[in-house]
């Protein structure tokens, strides 16, 4: 990644390994996010993919090795840092609106008492950049998967961080809405550095400048120098990669099933 | 019906009654409704039944060893504060598996209650009262106490509903955010304990969960934000405890049975209404 040697990485892993129990989930991840970079965590289910963002957030402590947000530990320097988890882990039932849950984001500014008017401005303002302005009022229950998981991200903007990690941002929803998900992270990734997890590839290479993948261990790579043996040694499995310029096509026979049609736009209704 | 009424403007113990319901449907609709999203009615149930223990222990000193200070209500509150305590030390710790605990605090304490009530001589008819309630006999002191308890639920709530509200949606967030996590954990299990010591005067402890989680399972059907939530469970509290006060008077049912009966049936009505409704968009919309 680019080099940059007045200002300490955004994330930081230095040979981190991590264990829930006995048996490492993650072993020797080692590597570093520059400021800009839009880094898509790929790899198969079970590979420590959201083990690694917890890390990243401070959530969890490392077995080994040392992890590091803007050159701190990450509880140190989480009001740079804000977080977007899937919105498939939300009770659907609860009463709260999407403004409500976009004003979360800024729970710790006071120590007791209402949100002020700074905090629903900037609460708003969340919600417009990622276009949702017209459903603040909405209860978060009545809406789509695709505009509950922007309001999420809208959540995490709220606290106007430099670092935007997300954790599979376009699980259940429809391939068009996956599509709309990752153009606006794209828009947003002009002022802040982005580490998201993904499933799907042959979209993630699209957008992110970065590819971080996760089996065991982690290696992060520019999308423009992804080959063939790097995917081979992640996923153990069948999986090729075409690459021409600075395009990459990935190939996975095991989830092939399961993406959508590249060719086929004329089919949004199709689960990604 | 009308011999509620008349009788309401002539004793005063009717009127305690019908003053006892109006206080507890404040905490009612607003602990209800943290324990209703929150889906702690376990917790719930563990520190009402446990609170027994307290009610008999505070009987057998008054009976036995003279100390007239120690109130049923006193007693219910201390065991309900301590079970608070022992529940957000458990959950906090996340080393035991929390549902053992609950039941093992829910069981003890009844126990507790249990053999003091037994050991205290001629004093066993409270027992009922304890386990089913009994609105008709609450004092003029025990309005005082469930007021005072009252005012700690409002108060905590108007100062902290933002943080119980992140705590409830997302307590991930509320750790990522920097919040004490453990305070407030703590502090909304003390409400709840509060406010199922308050409910007990009124449909006894055995009653308690459904009075906490029926108003406010049945305001959550059609309410869009929490607070809006907590002031219509209040105002279903209120309708059905005073709706079954008056209810069960002149056929001198029991009080507090009626007043869950009531709220069950509102409860299903809304479960239907809303069935309907949904029907009926959905059939629009087509």
């Amino acid at each position: 990644m680019s080099a940059n040697n007045r200002k300490p990485p955004v994330l930081e892993f230095d040979d981190v390994c991590f264990a829930y129990e006995r048996e490492e989930v993650l072993h020797n991840v080692d590597f570093k996010v520059e400021k800009g970079d839009l880094v898509a965590v790929v790899g198969p289910n079970g590979g420590g993919k959201s083990t690694l963002i917890r890390l990243a957030l401070g959530l969890l402590q490392p077995l080994r090795g040392t992890v590091r947000a803007f050159g701190e530990a990450p509880a140190a320097s989480r009001r740079l840092v804000g977080y977007a988890p899937q919105h498939l882990q939300f009770d659907p039932a609860f009463p709260v609106t999407a403004l409500d849950v976009v004003l979360m984001g800024r729970v710790e500014r006071r120590a007791f008492g209402p949100y002020r008017r700074e905090d629903k401005k900037a609460a708003n303002e969340a919600l417009a950049r990622v276009r949702l302005e017209q459903l603040g009022d909405r209860a978060f229950s009545s809406l789509s998967g695709g505009e509950r998981q922007r309001v999420l991200i809208a959540q995490a903007l709220v606290s106007a961080p430099e670092l935007l990690l997300l954790d599979e941002p376009t699980a259940n929803v429809d391939s068009a809405v996956e599509h709309e998900i990752y153009e606006l992270l794209h828009e947003l990734n002009a002022n802040v550095t982005i580490v998201l997890v993904s499933h799907n590839l042959n979209v993630v290479t699209r957008h992110a400048s970065h590819v971080a993948c996760v089996n065991r261990t982690a290696s992060v790579m520019p999308v423009s120098q992804m080959t063939d043996d790097h995917l081979h040694s992640i996923y153990r499995g069948d999986i090729a990669v075409l690459q021409h310029n600075d395009t990459c096509h990935v190939i996975d026979p095991t989830s092939a099933m399961q993406t959508p049609h590249r060719h086929d736009t004329a089919s949004p209704g199709g689960q990604a | 019906m009308s011999l509620f009424w008349s009788h309401l403007f002539q004793y005063s113990f009717l009127q305690y009654a019908v003053l006892a319901g109006l206080l507890a449907s404040v905490a009612c609709g607003i602990v209800g409704s943290f324990v209703v999203v929150r889906r702690n009615t376990y917790v719930a149930g563990a520190i009402a039944h446990c609170v027994l223990g307290g009610m008999g222990a505070a009987r057998y000193l008054q009976r036995v060893h003279g100390q007239e200070w120690a109130t049923p209500l006193l007693g219910a509150t201390v065991a309900a504060v301590v079970a608070a305590l022992l529940i957000a030390a458990v959950t906090l710790s996340g080393r035991q598996r929390e549902d053992t605990v609950l039941s093992a605090i829910w069981a003890i304490g009844m126990a507790l209650g249990v053999s003091f009530i037994t050991a205290t001589p001629g004093y066993q008819e409270d027992l009922m009262s304890y386990l089913f309630g009994n609105i008709l006999m609450v004092s003029k002191a025990n309005l005082w106490h469930m007021a005072a308890l009252d005012l700690v639920v409002l108060a905590a709530t108007l100062l902290f509903y933002n943080k119980f509200l992140v705590m409830s949606f997302q307590p991930e967030l509320a750790r990522l955010r920097g919040l004490r996590v453990g305070f407030y954990h703590t502090l909304l299990l003390l409400l709840t304990s509060l406010t199922v010591v308050l409910l007990t005067q009124v449909v006894g402890l055995v009653m308690v969960i459904a009075l906490l989680t029926l108003p406010a399972a049945t305001a959550s059907q059609f309410s869009s934000r929490l607070w809006k939530m907590m002031i219509a469970a209040s105002l279903l509290c209120l309708l059905f405890t005073t709706g079954g006060l008056a209810l069960s008077y002149a056929p001198e049912l029991p009080a507090g049975a009626t007043v869950i009966e009531l709220a069950g049936a509102g409860y299903l009505l809304s479960l239907g209404l809303k069935f309907m409704l949904n029907r009926f968009r959905g059939s629009r919309h087509r």
